[in-house]
């Protein structure tokens, strides 16, 4: 009844699918990456900062970030995504621009903009996860001045297993409750600036999965770092 | 007792512990928290003494006042002209501040400069708001007329240029190309076709190696293998009559064809304007 063992064949319950990172992969862009955890990669480009129309958008004190969420229409595992924005992906750009307005100073770009356009080309569950750990490593590479990267991941429970990293067969998984609880996280301060729930968990086992998530969001801080570092080898 | 916990030109991400104690000392690019100082944009590490401080590696122009920029006409209003120059903002350059001579009342602006002409210019004043206003009055501003724009990164742009020139001077030389960069990462390039590619390619290899060490060396080697000759860099040493734009990193080029371009420049223009009021008085 159960569940035991991992559905993608990972040996433990707080493991990771394979992640692979890149910074700088669209030379147009002022800065850009690539973040693959598992089947599910995204593509962020960041594009500013630049000026803003309309002008009453403008805020004189600082710059506005802007964050495009798109999931592209042959990316899901089911039928086709209609493209374009819809209810999901609005309130993902949402959360995502504010996970990462945190670790952001825009403050030396008054009435500016800076763009993120997040692109997934493939997706497995935790494509928001992913969207923000490309983006932040996409605006590090934009040269914007930030406190720290935001790395991200979801964690969660399957059945009586509190697990890191669900993919869809877990998020999809009907023998018992699942959970889904995206979570991002400023490295060097631990502080979260995302935490989204979906399904049912109790307090004990949410705090339990927020600690699980917390270590393992240092192993992928650890490649968004490195993706940065390789760029200039 | 500080500690300093990164090397010399070590590339650093946001984020990253450089120093820890408050013996050190936080400059450009990064931030105290706690006792640790911690970068603030990605770029090398540079370490003065007690003072940490990061070059970035990227990141958009941000004009300052006195820098020498190339930009580009994209809107005549009223009062003079619109210039965008790679940066989140754009700049005003006025009547007054474009030309040292007269400009009749409901002169028509495009024979001065017209829409989508570069022109070399001077930052004057950049006000909190980010508005920005440059003159055109003064040795080596001008309208850039034939060769071509190419675009660097506006923090390689130092690394370009080389020291006192030294870069940029030995691809003109060896290239035999007219070339002007910008503080803000427009460079103009004119020559023969050919020669104007290769000068390109080696600008363009400087930019992208301009982290490493020993580059003015491999861009020799770059120039003497596209052009087939071996290059002398004494012939290229610095030279050492600059103006005073040449502090801010921005290479003129010789003085006297300029002075020549500009004189002929204007002359054309007032032959111009001389029309305009013929053909009023018609």
């Amino acid at each position: 009844m159960a569940y035991t063992k991992r559905l993608d064949g990972r040996k433990k319950f707080d493991e990771l699918r394979p992640i692979s990172a890149k910074a700088g992969i669209i030379p147009r862009a002022h800065g850009s990456a690539m973040f693959q955890i598992g089947k599910t990669i995204a593509y962020a480009a960041v594009y500013g900062p630049r000026e803003l129309h309309p002008k009453f958008m403008q805020n004189p004190k600082t710059a506005i970030l802007r964050c495009h969420y798109s999931m592209m229409p042959f990316s899901g595992s089911g039928d086709r995504v209609r493209p374009g924005p819809n209810r999901r992906s609005k309130e993902i750009s949402m959360v995502t621009e504010k996970s990462l307005l945190p670790v952001l100073d825009l403050s030396q770009f008054p009435n500016a903009v800076v763009d993120v356009f997040i692109e997934l080309p493939q997706t497995d569950a935790g494509s928001r996860c992913a969207g923000i750990c490309a983006a932040s490593i996409a605006l590090a590479d934009a040269g914007i001045p930030m406190r720290d990267m935001v790395c991200a991941v979801s964690v969660g429970r399957v059945d009586d297993k509190i697990v890191v990293d669900l993919d869809y067969s877990e998020e999809a998984y009907d023998k018992g409750p699942v959970a889904d609880v995206p979570m991002a996280m400023i490295p060097s301060t631990g502080e979260i600036s995302l935490l989204q729930m979906d399904g049912e968990i109790s307090k004990e086992q949410l705090i339990e999965a927020l600690e699980t998530g917390k270590q393992k969001l240092l192993e992928i801080y650890e490649v968004q770092k490195k993706a940065l570092k390789e760029k200039y080898k | 007792m500080g500690e300093i916990k990164i090397k010399e030109k070590e590339v650093v991400v946001p984020g990253e512990v450089l120093a820890t104690g408050m013996d050190c000392l936080p400059s450009y690019g990064t931030y105290r928290m706690g006792d640790d100082i911690r970068a603030a944009k990605l770029g090398l590490v540079r370490i003065e003494g007690k003072v940490v401080k990061i070059t970035p590696l990227s990141g958009r122009y941000l004009p300052k006042r006195g820098d020498t920029i190339i930009a580009n006409v994209y809107d005549i209003i009223m009062s003079g002209w619109l210039l965008k120059f790679n940066s989140a903002y754009h700049a005003m350059l006025s009547m007054k501040e474009a030309t040292s001579r007269f400009i009749q009342k409901g002169a028509d602006l495009t024979r001065i400069y017209a829409l989508g002409d570069y022109v070399v210019c001077s930052i004057t004043n950049v006000t909190s708001q980010k508005l920005v206003d440059v003159t055109m009055r003064g040795p080596g501003f001008r309208k850039l007329e034939g060769g071509r724009i190419i675009e660097v990164n506006t923090n390689k742009v130092p690394r370009v240029i080389g020291k006192e020139g030294s870069m940029v001077g030995m691809i003109k030389n060896a290239t035999n190309c007219r070339i002007t960069v910008g503080q803000n990462g427009i460079v103009w390039i004119q020559g023969e076709p050919e020669m104007e590619n290769i000068a390109i390619d080696a600008i363009k290899k400087a930019e992208a190696e301009a982290h490493t060490d020993g580059l003015t060396d491999r861009i020799k080697e770059f120039l003497e293998k596209k052009l087939g000759k071996k290059i002398d860099l004494r012939e290229h040493a610095p030279e050492r009559r600059e103006s005073p734009s040449q502090e801010h990193g921005f290479r003129n080029e010789d003085q006297g064809f300029r002075n020549q371009d500009n004189q002929d420049q204007y002359n054309d223009q007032d032959d111009d304007q001389q029309d305009d009021q013929n053909q009023q008085s018609d």
